[in-house]
């Protein structure tokens, strides 16, 4: 690990690095006294630095741990009233305590991979329009500002514009391709997500597309390759990976979302029938039912969602690690 | 050498702080549980804490400043639910909690010792539609508002809509269902009375704070199901009559047990709970036999439990908190109306008197 730090430091920044080791072994064969005990406090300066780095990491790893530990001691009543039944049982229904998660997990996944797909098209082309097409200038600096403020957009402010302005747009929509015109449902609260979504793999994909060598794309350019080829051929190669990183990092915000998807969903425990009915997602039955979820079950069928949640992210963002790796063949 | 040297310590700084926090954080549940519930039992002798409903929230917040300007008694009251309310009270964390339904059994088993339901005032679940070329007020008889969201009636000009709204123009539309997301005590006054007038209801989806709605959108809050209803045509939902008026909405007439079409009104509330209230004060005002009572109503109540010496608690405190309570049934009634709460009835008044005066305090009535 310290060889490799070194390592990385002497590529980028040699001259200073140099200049470091230099001085401390001068330090170390000129030595005063004084000066050796001070490198003495140094080291145990190194020392406890490392240490609190390492307890600070470890905290990281007990938190996550914790939060799983505390959900599944939590979910266990339900789990022992329904089993693994439980994720395919398709009426969820607190009066009679009867508790089937199969209509919200499809509607989470429903959304967050519909989102997907739409937003794909479009932070693939800021990233490339503002990674290669044009990097400097007020209308890329423009742009790029505008799309980081997408994500730093309370969620709340999507729901009400979704509600306000998309949802009319999409009643219309329907009312002219003739399903039924209700507005909110899985479509619309796709639409928001895809929105919110954009920046995460647009930003990531922008320094990715910088960080290709130019020589690389010179080398392109000078056997006549086109500007499509150069990015067909040596910087989507170059980049998938991160390209790819960045699209699990908006899936992952897709899953979680709640406040925006909980106002446009229309949260009905029905199983969606196309993707324009009304549906609901793990996230939002959380944040809807936890509050007057008056009895232990339910409460507990809550925090198992919660815990279901928890495990569909973590098996998405594995697969993804699994595909980056497999992608970039390291 | 030095700059690196100061990088490394600030570093350092950080990580200690960090490290600081995260542990805080750590222990942060347990701390703050117990100092809750230090306060609630002997910390600040001045602060009342309460915890419960959403529904009375506007009308709770006016009282509470209202008689802190009288007496200087300090009251935080967080509104985070009726189910969460109960919560707090069982786990002893507050003073009271405030509830739109009575305790049910297993709630009422949970406790460690019994409670006093209190009604503080009543409200009532409006019906809310979009159609805008109904001019007058729609009527319904309470079979017809349970088919509709059964989803057995879908089109509004159905012959049942159309025979109890004669001359009425119902248009040939779909009829779009809005109904709460989140659990809320408006949606179990509303199941409660659809239980009771409805047996399909009652054997289907039953009657709950939240339940599985066999039909129909939910939306968040009031604001969620007012939003859908106002943006789409042919829509109908269930709001708080305060939230209704407040934004203008149309309602409709229901008709109660007595047979009449009673238009929600604070007058119509207040009529409602004018009929026999048991000693417990645990009570459903829905369906109500009063003759001139709006049918789909409901009382809110504060929870105390009924031996006040627990957790360290003072008997000055305890009396303070009661007082807070009394003055809340009799002088504070007044600013209901305002707010479109219905003031209680004298039968609600004196039976929340007789069980304030049940309270004891080491054995011994606190109030004479």
């Amino acid at each position: 690990m310290m060889e490799q730090s070194v390592d990385i430091k002497v590529t980028t920044r040699p001259g200073k690095d140099a200049g470091r080791v230099v001085s401390v072994k001068k330090t170390s064969t000129v030595s005063s006294n004084k000066r050796i005990r001070r490198s003495f406090r140094q080291i145990r300066t190194e020392n406890v630095f490392r240490r609190m780095l390492v307890i600070v990491a470890l905290c990281m790893i007990v938190l996550v741990l914790g939060i799983m530990v505390t959900l599944a001691v939590q979910s266990t009543l339900s789990f022992k009233s329904a089993g693994f039944s439980y994720l395919w049982g398709k009426t969820w229904d607190p009066v009679r305590d009867v508790f089937g998660a199969y209509p919200f997990i499809l509607g989470t996944l429903l959304t967050s991979f519909l989102a997907l797909i739409i937003s794909i098209p479009f932070s693939f082309a800021v990233a490339v329009f503002l990674g290669e097409y044009y990097p400097t200038g007020w209308l890329p600096n423009l742009l790029k500002n505008t799309v980081e403020l997408i994500a730093a957009v309370p969620s709340v402010i999507y729901g009400f514009w979704g509600l306000a302005v998309l949802v009319p747009i999409v009643r219309s929509f329907e009312t002219s391709i003739g399903v039924e015109p209700v507005g909110i449902g899985i479509f619309t609260s796709s639409l928001i997500l895809a929105i919110m979504i954009i920046p995460y793999a647009a930003s990531l994909g922008r320094s990715m597309i910088h960080m290709v060598p130019s020589n690389l794309k010179e080398a392109a350019y000078s056997l006549g390759a086109t500007r499509w080829e150069v990015i067909r051929s040596v910087i989507f190669p170059y980049t998938k990976s991160g390209l790819f990183a960045g699209v699990l990092l908006s899936l992952g915000r897709a899953l979680g979302e709640t406040m925006a998807v909980t106002m446009v969903i229309g949260n009905t425990s029905l199983i969606p029938k196309s993707i324009f009915s009304p549906g609901n997602t793990m996230a939002s039955v959380i944040a809807n039912e936890f509050t007057e979820a008056d009895h232990p079950v339910y409460l507990s069928a809550l925090i198992e969602l919660g815990l279901v949640l928890f495990l569909v992210t973590v098996v998405i963002n594995m697969v993804g690690k699994r595909m980056v790796s497999s992608f970039t063949n390291e | 050498m030095k700059i690196l040297k100061s990088i490394a310590l600030s570093g350092l700084a950080l990580a200690i702080a960090g490290a600081m926090s995260l542990t805080s954080c750590n222990g942060g549940g347990n701390t703050s549980k117990s100092d809750s519930t230090a306060n609630a039992s002997s910390g600040e002798e001045n602060t009342i804490l309460g915890a419960g409903a959403t529904f009375p929230n506007p009308l709770y917040s006016k009282m509470f400043s209202e008689y802190n300007k009288l007496n200087g008694l300090k009251v935080n009251y967080q509104s985070i639910g009726s189910g969460g309310g109960i919560q707090q009270l069982t786990s002893k964390t507050v003073d009271f909690g405030a509830s739109d339904a009575p305790l049910n059994g297993k709630q009422d088993s949970a406790l460690s010792a019994p409670a006093v339901h209190i009604p503080i005032t009543a409200g009532a679940v409006v019906i809310t539609y979009n159609l805008p070329d109904v001019k007058d007020t729609l009527m319904l008889t309470p079979d017809l508002l349970a088919k509709i969201f059964l989803g057995k009636i879908t089109k509004w000009n159905d012959p049942a809509i159309m025979a109890a709204n004669k001359g009425a123009k119902l248009p040939a539309t779909t009829i779009v269902i809005s109904h709460r997301s989140d659990g809320s005590g408006t949606t179990n006054i509303f199941t409660t009375y659809l239980s009771k007038v409805s047996k399909d209801w009652e054997s289907g989806p039953g009657k709950g704070s939240s339940i599985n709605w066999p039909a129909g959108v939910g939306g968040k809050g009031n604001e969620g199901v007012a939003g859908y209803v106002k943006q789409t045509p042919g829509c109908i939902g269930y709001v708080e009559l305060a939230y209704a008026m407040q934004n203008n909405m149309a309602f409709a007439k229901m008709q109660n047990k007595a047979g009449k079409f009673i238009l929600p009104s604070i007058a119509s509330i207040t009529a409602a709970a004018n009929i026999e209230i048991p000693a417990d004060a645990k009570v459903s005002l829905t369906n109500t036999e009063a003759a001139d009572g709006y049918p789909i109503s409901g009382l809110t109540w504060i929870l105390v439990y009924k031996e006040q010496k627990y957790n360290n608690r003072s008997l000055d405190k305890v009396t303070k908190m009661l007082k807070l309570v009394q003055w809340m049934i009799h002088d504070a009634q007044q600013y209901c109306a305002p707010l479109n709460y219905a003031p209680l009835s004298d039968k609600a008044v004196a039976v929340g008197d007789a069980q304030l005066k049940s309270i004891t305090f080491d054995g011994k009535p606190v109030l004479q």
